[in-house]
């Protein structure tokens, strides 16, 4: 019965990294590494549980409305973090390491304020969790709706959305152009595909997505409770991403493999302390060593994007 | 692959600029410290409405203020420099090392396992010294490790060495755990191998390395024969290929170079600053550094003032929070990332001009290169392909526009 | 036969002084396929570019069915049925062949890349193309990615189709195949313009031949009333000559024995292929050529930068007599050479270090007693630059794209100066002092123009970025000068001050290689010429007595039947094909 508990809050957990991991794997098909993810995750949270605090204190208590709304400010927020690196990146031609730095700096930064300006009452967000944290309603023992049917919205919607994504980029026309315009902008352009277009949409995307991993982390992972927890799971996302190899399907299973890591010290009897910083190294390790693989092995399908990092500009010689 | 389709003149195009006058570029920075510097003090007016004005005095005295604050600016600066320059050699060679963080925890992890292990037991100096050739090497290893695998398999070094950061920091989360077994994951300051205090401070050997080690950077990046390799290998690969530089032995040479200043400066926070170490021992400045490191355009010389701004925002912020009654740092962290932003996305008007519509561009200086003469008598014709001069790549990392 | 295309007095210059096109008149008919001839430089890309939409012209009309229009981009050009297959292919690697194609349409309805995949294969059935729609475009051979661009023109409608050296990149079997793809498309009533030099392509395949030369249209015949003969006249004109101040050589020996090379180039295929040569010291060799034969890798491979598949690159240094002295050579290495019999004592007796004290060697050395016994001889195979440069070599060149390799753009004239010689000394410093002597040198010598030494060479023009770069690589005076295409997007004088230059130094017992596409200039400056067709030698002829028409028709020549098995090599998958 441990197994099943451990495997559902694995997927439980995964949706924090699966929102990030698709967004950013949006963005880098595009060609822009977005290392604001920490930020936007951040900033995402912060806006949605900003929400949730407005609406409870005016006494608004639609379940429809508690999800709906903080839901669509984490959208937008996080669409205009995505904004901004885009406006940065693409129109201003910035380095993108640097810009994304900077965005998480921005980011951590804004959030951690605004939960500050309203800590003293922070507590009654809790309150709306429980309507973020088991969809269907129904629990019990039955190893079956424990592992698939106890949870709440967001983590089916990460599921849709990560489903989604894949099928987008590798079935249809505008994934099509998206990879071409990541991978090779010059034959995209060439061909008549509007690289910024796609560059700036891919961003906001992908940055709207990553937020909702903010959203779901603070409103169903902690209960309500808000914890600086997120600029770590954004750098995980971000590392996620190679280790799926650009795969949005391939990131569900890893996901909850990254997922599975983080709370696997919780389920291992008699483990120590030490060993539990052991079991969160894994991520990284294997992680490097997918990175490593796959340069050394040199398939051309399992390389990031070709032109990932870099800014494109028509008029440049 | 210029194609674009010009029915109709847009209403400004983007002209590159021809820096000749090495200020415009620094006036054009220093206009965005202080727009920068006008919208944090409307913000803060907004957000915590307090009185521009005072914002500004009250973050001159936080930094300046007293004796004891110029003492922790100058520490926190000379901490932050030596992160910066550590990063540097790399960058200025257009290897995306952000993993100084790592390098600095290794580095002051491996003083600290020195320090546990052999504290008491062997004569303090040495204890130092040999703290010292840990750090520096354990620094060297942890950036040497991407670089190889940059060097022969052109592995992503973004990535790598991102992703090496959290191993650096898992491991001493597990070390410490170990050592510390009591559960509460904090190392008691260690009593041996910490450098002696100069006039009662003990971050003195920080501020004197810092100001060594950006002399030392700056000649050894313009004057030197390895430092002119670096600047080669970061421009044009072709060419030193074809001068006959060894590429992968400079990328592992200037990598090893950064990873032993970041074990130097972990040495430093761990043996003269913090003399203990924890996962928070480089508090995010790797990630800084970067940032400080390229808004001066890897001038080791400019990054004092990169990071004396940084240091001053966060400083000063902090002092405006104390004065308005808030205990964290948040704020600061928001006026840091907006000012960065400002700088960066200033870059772009050092760059280029926008010329409007009805402005007429006769700009084609004589001694300016055939291909913008080209692109000037050739307008409507988009591109310049078939011009004699071998095409820069289309694509380009806006940092490599010096 | 109605005319498809009709161009009416075109013109188009780049900057004042490179006019690409003067008023050309030229027409295409229906269901045609002419051909574009001319050397490089002529105009012909430049040309076709104007009707595909990448360029504007100047000057002129451009009808197109008989109606006047203007095209403006390559979708202008594509709504007029109009499609360039350009020689740098613009695919994207990790896509399939099939999302190639699809890649950019904004056709309504149902994206499906099967609907796709079999509209390419019924093209291909219909004009004999063999392609996999589903092939990943990085594991294609050239050949394949080319048919690949094609299809891709083909698939948007085009009925006038522009091929820009098709030829170029493919083996003698694949040209054939092309071919009859091409002669199928005639069939179905497209209208195709390939452009080209070569001749037996040009006889095989097309109905009317278009001639070019220096930009200006030189006429238009049918191929069947036409020989090759003639066309070569059309093309490389009459001889111009340029009053080049060439002297005889003087007492020239051999000092570079290339021997059966073989390089490859980026795909795998023989780029170089058993060449066989000798340059001598106190000569100009001019290498002539269509570009794209074999130069590149040729130069490349001589200077240490490609790897050379066989055979030897000999490098006689000329010695004999001449002193030992200790520049980058230690004792070990001169007592080792000694005990080889390498030296002899100004009487002639043989140098025995047996015994000797390193004081007495050194004082030996420095005294100039010991002489070298023969010329050096030594062989650069598989040699770095930095090794040649470090075995005391003075090898000299000058690349033909001046700041993608030789130059820094970003760094100053004094820092490209010192690239050459940041090396010397022990000081871990750089010498900044000898470089800025050299480089107001040049500057003055050469009549640089520049606001000053410091300033970086990406912001000079192509003339005096190229006197930077010949000045730097003739100062250190070098045993052999290799410049390809030094006069390149050159003016008159410019062009004239670096034919001195080379002159110069083959007074000076240099051995000079030169390269050019220009063959005016090529018979007036070089003393022996080679001719490069395909990567081979098509010979190797006195430059004061050959004609132009002779040089000519050696580079024009295709390789002979019996080595296309040779060139039809299988590719790698390594490569890549955007730049």
């Amino acid at each position: 019965m441990a197994f099943v508990s451990f495997l559902s809050s694995a997927i439980r957990l995964s949706a924090t990294f699966l929102y990030g991991s698709t967004g950013e794997i949006i963005t880098e098909k595009a060609g822009h590494l977005n290392l604001g993810i920490p930020g936007v995750m951040s900033v995402g949270a912060a806006i949605g549980c900003l929400t949730v605090f407005k609406l409870l204190k005016a006494k608004v208590y639609s379940t429809i409305l508690l999800i709906l709304l903080p839901f669509l400010a984490t959208i937008v927020a996080g669409g205009l973090m995505g904004l901004l690196y885009s406006f940065l990146t693409v129109s201003l031609r910035a380095n993108q390491n640097v810009t994304g730095l900077a965005l998480t700096t921005l980011g951590v930064g804004l959030a951690g304020h605004f939960m500050n300006g309203i800590k003293a009452e922070s507590g009654i967000i809790a309150r709306a969790s429980k309507l973020y944290s088991n969809l269907f309603g129904i629990g019990g023992d039955n190893w079956f709706v424990e592992i698939f049917l106890s949870h709440g919205i967001l983590v089916y919607l990460a599921i849709i959305i990560a489903i989604v994504a894949q099928i987008v980029l590798n079935r249809t026309r505008v994934g099509l152009h998206l990879r071409a315009v990541g991978e090779n902008p010059a034959t995209a352009d060439a061909a008549g595909v509007n690289v910024t277009g796609y560059r700036y949409v891919a961003t906001i995307v992908g940055s709207a997505i990553a937020a909702l991993g903010g959203l779901f982390t603070i409103m169903d992972y902690m209960g309500g409770n808000w914890e600086y927890i997120l600029e770590g799971f954004g750098w995980l996302s971000i590392a996620l991403v190679i280790f799926t190899l650009w795969r949005p399907a391939l990131a569900i299973p890893g996901s909850i493999i990254f997922g599975g890591l983080y709370i696997a010290s919780s389920y291992i009897k008699g483990i120590t302390f030490a060993q539990i910083e052991l079991i969160k190294l894994l991520p990284y390790v294997m992680t490097i060593v997918v990175l490593i693989f796959t340069s050394i092995v040199g398939s051309k399908k399992a390389q990031p994007p070709a032109s990932l990092g870099l800014n494109y500009f028509r008029e440049e010689r | 692959m210029n194609q674009a389709p010009k029915t109709r003149e847009p209403l400004f195009h983007l002209v590159k600029r021809d820096v000749t006058k090495k200020w415009i570029p620094w006036a054009i920075r220093a206009g965005a410290v202080v727009a920068a510097f006008i919208l944090l003090g409307l913000m803060s007016l907004i957000s915590l409405g307090v009185n521009p004005f005072k914002v500004y005095k009250y973050m001159f005295e936080g930094a300046f203020g007293d004796s004891f604050r110029v003492m922790r600016l100058l520490r926190d600066l000379a901490i932050l420099l030596l992160f910066a320059l550590a990063v540097t050699p790399a960058f200025k060679m257009k290897f995306w090392n952000i993993g100084a963080e790592g390098q600095v925890l290794m580095g002051g992890f491996a003083c600290m396992i020195c320090m546990f292990y052999l504290g008491g037991k062997v004569n303090d100096v040495l204890l130092i010294f040999i703290s010292l050739a840990a750090s520096v090497l354990m620094g060297a290893i942890w950036a040497g490790i991407p670089a190889l695998f940059k060097a022969k398999w052109n592995t992503n070094e973004t990535l790598f060495t991102l992703m090496m950061n959290y191993v650096a920091i898992q491991i001493i989360l597990y070390t410490i755990k170990i050592w510390a077994p009591g559960g509460t994951g904090t190392l008691t300051p260690s009593a041996y191998g910490n450098l002696p205090a100069i006039g009662g401070e003990h971050f003195w050997f920080s501020i004197i390395v810092a100001l060594v080690m950006t002399a030392v950077m700056f000649v050894y990046l313009r004057y030197t024969k390895h430092g002119y390799e670096i600047n080669v290998v970061g421009e044009s690969e072709n060419t030193a290929r074809y001068i006959g530089i060894n590429v992968r032995k400079v990328v592992i040479r200037t990598l090893l170079l950064s990873g032993l200043i970041c074990g130097l400066t972990g040495f430093l926070l761990v043996a003269g600053i913090d003399h203990t170490v924890s996962s928070t021992t480089a508090g995010g400045r790797g990630f800084t550094a970067i940032l400080v490191s390229w808004l001066a355009k890897f001038n080791p010389i400019a990054m004092i003032f990169t990071s004396l701004l940084v240091v001053f925002l966060s400083k000063g912020m902090d002092e405006v929070m104390t004065q308005v009654g808030v205990t964290n740092s948040f704020f600061s962290q928001v006026v840091t990332g907006i000012t960065f932003l400002m700088i960066i996305g200033c870059e772009f008007f050092i760059n280029y001009r926008v010329v409007f519509r009805h402005r007429k561009n006769d700009e084609a200086a004589p001694a300016a290169p055939i291909p913008e003469a080209a692109a000037d008598t050739a307008a409507p014709a988009p591109t310049t392909e078939e011009v004699p001069i071998p095409s820069e790549t289309t694509q380009a990392n806006a940092a490599e526009e010096e | 036969m109605e005319n498809a295309i009709e161009l009416k007095n075109i013109t188009k210059a780049f900057g004042t002084k490179v006019i690409a096109n003067k008023n050309v008149s030229l027409d295409l008919k229906k269901g045609e396929i002419l051909s574009l001839l001319g050397e490089n430089g002529s105009g012909k890309t430049t040309l076709m570019n104007m009707i595909a939409g990448i360029y504007y012209p100047d000057e002129g009309q451009i009808f197109v069915n008989g109606k006047e229009v203007t095209i403006k981009s390559p979708k202008d050009a594509l709504d007029l049925k109009i499609g360039m297959v350009h020689q740098h292919f613009k695919l994207v690697d990790v896509f399939t062949a099939a999302q190639n194609i699809a890649l950019g349409m904004k056709d309504k309805g149902h994206y499906s890349i099967k609907k796709v995949s079999a509209e390419v294969s019924e093209m291909g059935a219909r004009y004999g193309f063999v392609i996999d729609p589903n092939k990943m475009i990085h594991t294609m051979s050239v050949s394949e990615k080319q048919t690949v661009e094609i299809i891709k023109v083909l698939y948007r409608g085009a009925d006038i189709l522009i091929l820009d050296e098709p030829t170029a990149v493919l083996t003698p079997q694949e040209i054939k195949k092309l071919f009859d793809v091409l002669r199928e498309m005639r069939k179905d009533g497209k209208s195709i313009v390939i452009i080209t030099h070569k001749l037996n392509e040009v006889m095989e395949i097309s109905d009317r031949v278009a001639v070019l030369r220096k930009g200006e249209h030189i006429g238009t015949v049918l191929t069947s009333e036409t020989n090759e003969k003639q066309l070569t006249e059309m093309m490389v004109g009459q001889k111009v000559d340029l009053e080049i101040d060439r002297k005889d050589p003087v007492d020239p020996k051999p000092r570079l024995l290339i021997e059966h090379m073989t390089v490859k180039n980026r795909d795998g295929l023989n780029a170089i292929e058993d060449v066989s040569f000798t340059i001598n010291g106190g000569e100009i060799l001019g290498i002539a050529g269509i570009s794209g034969n074999g130069q590149k890798e040729l130069l490349e491979g001589i200077a240490g930068l490609q790897k050379v598949e066989s055979g030897d690159v000999i490098f006689h240094n000329p010695k004999k007599n001449k002193p030992v002295t200790f520049f980058h050579k230690d004792l070990k290495k001169i007592k080792k050479m000694a005990a080889e019999g390498c030296f002899h004592y100004p009487d002639g007796t043989k140098v025995d270090l047996t015994g000797k004290s390193k004081k007495e060697i050194v004082r030996l050395v420095n005294e100039e007693q010991i002489l070298f016994y023969e010329d050096e001889i030594i062989d650069l195979r598989h040699r770095t630059p930095r090794e040649i440069q470090e075995l005391g070599i003075k090898l000299s060149f000058v690349p033909e794209d001046r700041l993608n390799m030789g130059l820094v753009g970003n760094m100053s004239i004094i820092d490209n100066m010192a690239l050459r010689s940041y090396r010397k000394g022990k000081s871990i410093f750089v010498n900044k002092k000898r470089p800025k002597s050299l480089a107001d040198k040049i500057i003055s010598d050469l009549e640089v123009v520049t606001p000053s030494d410091m300033t970086p060479v990406r912001r000079l023009s192509g003339g005096n970025v190229q006197k930077v770069l010949v000045g730097r690589e003739i100062s250190s005076s070098p045993k052999v000068l290799m410049a390809a295409y030094p006069v390149r997007g050159l003016d008159i004088n410019s062009s004239y001050l670096i034919y001195n230059l080379l002159n110069e130094q083959k007074e000076k017992n240099v051995a000079v290689v030169f390269v050019g596409e220009d063959l005016d200039v090529l018979l007036a400056l070089s003393d022996r010429l080679l001719v490069l067709s395909g990567g081979k030698v098509a010979g190797i002829v006195d430059a004061r007595t050959v004609t132009k028409e002779e040089v000519g028709m050696m580079m024009l020549s295709r390789a002979k039947a019996e080595d296309a098995e040779a060139l039809n090599l299988p590719t790698t998958e390594k490569k890549e094909d955007v730049e």
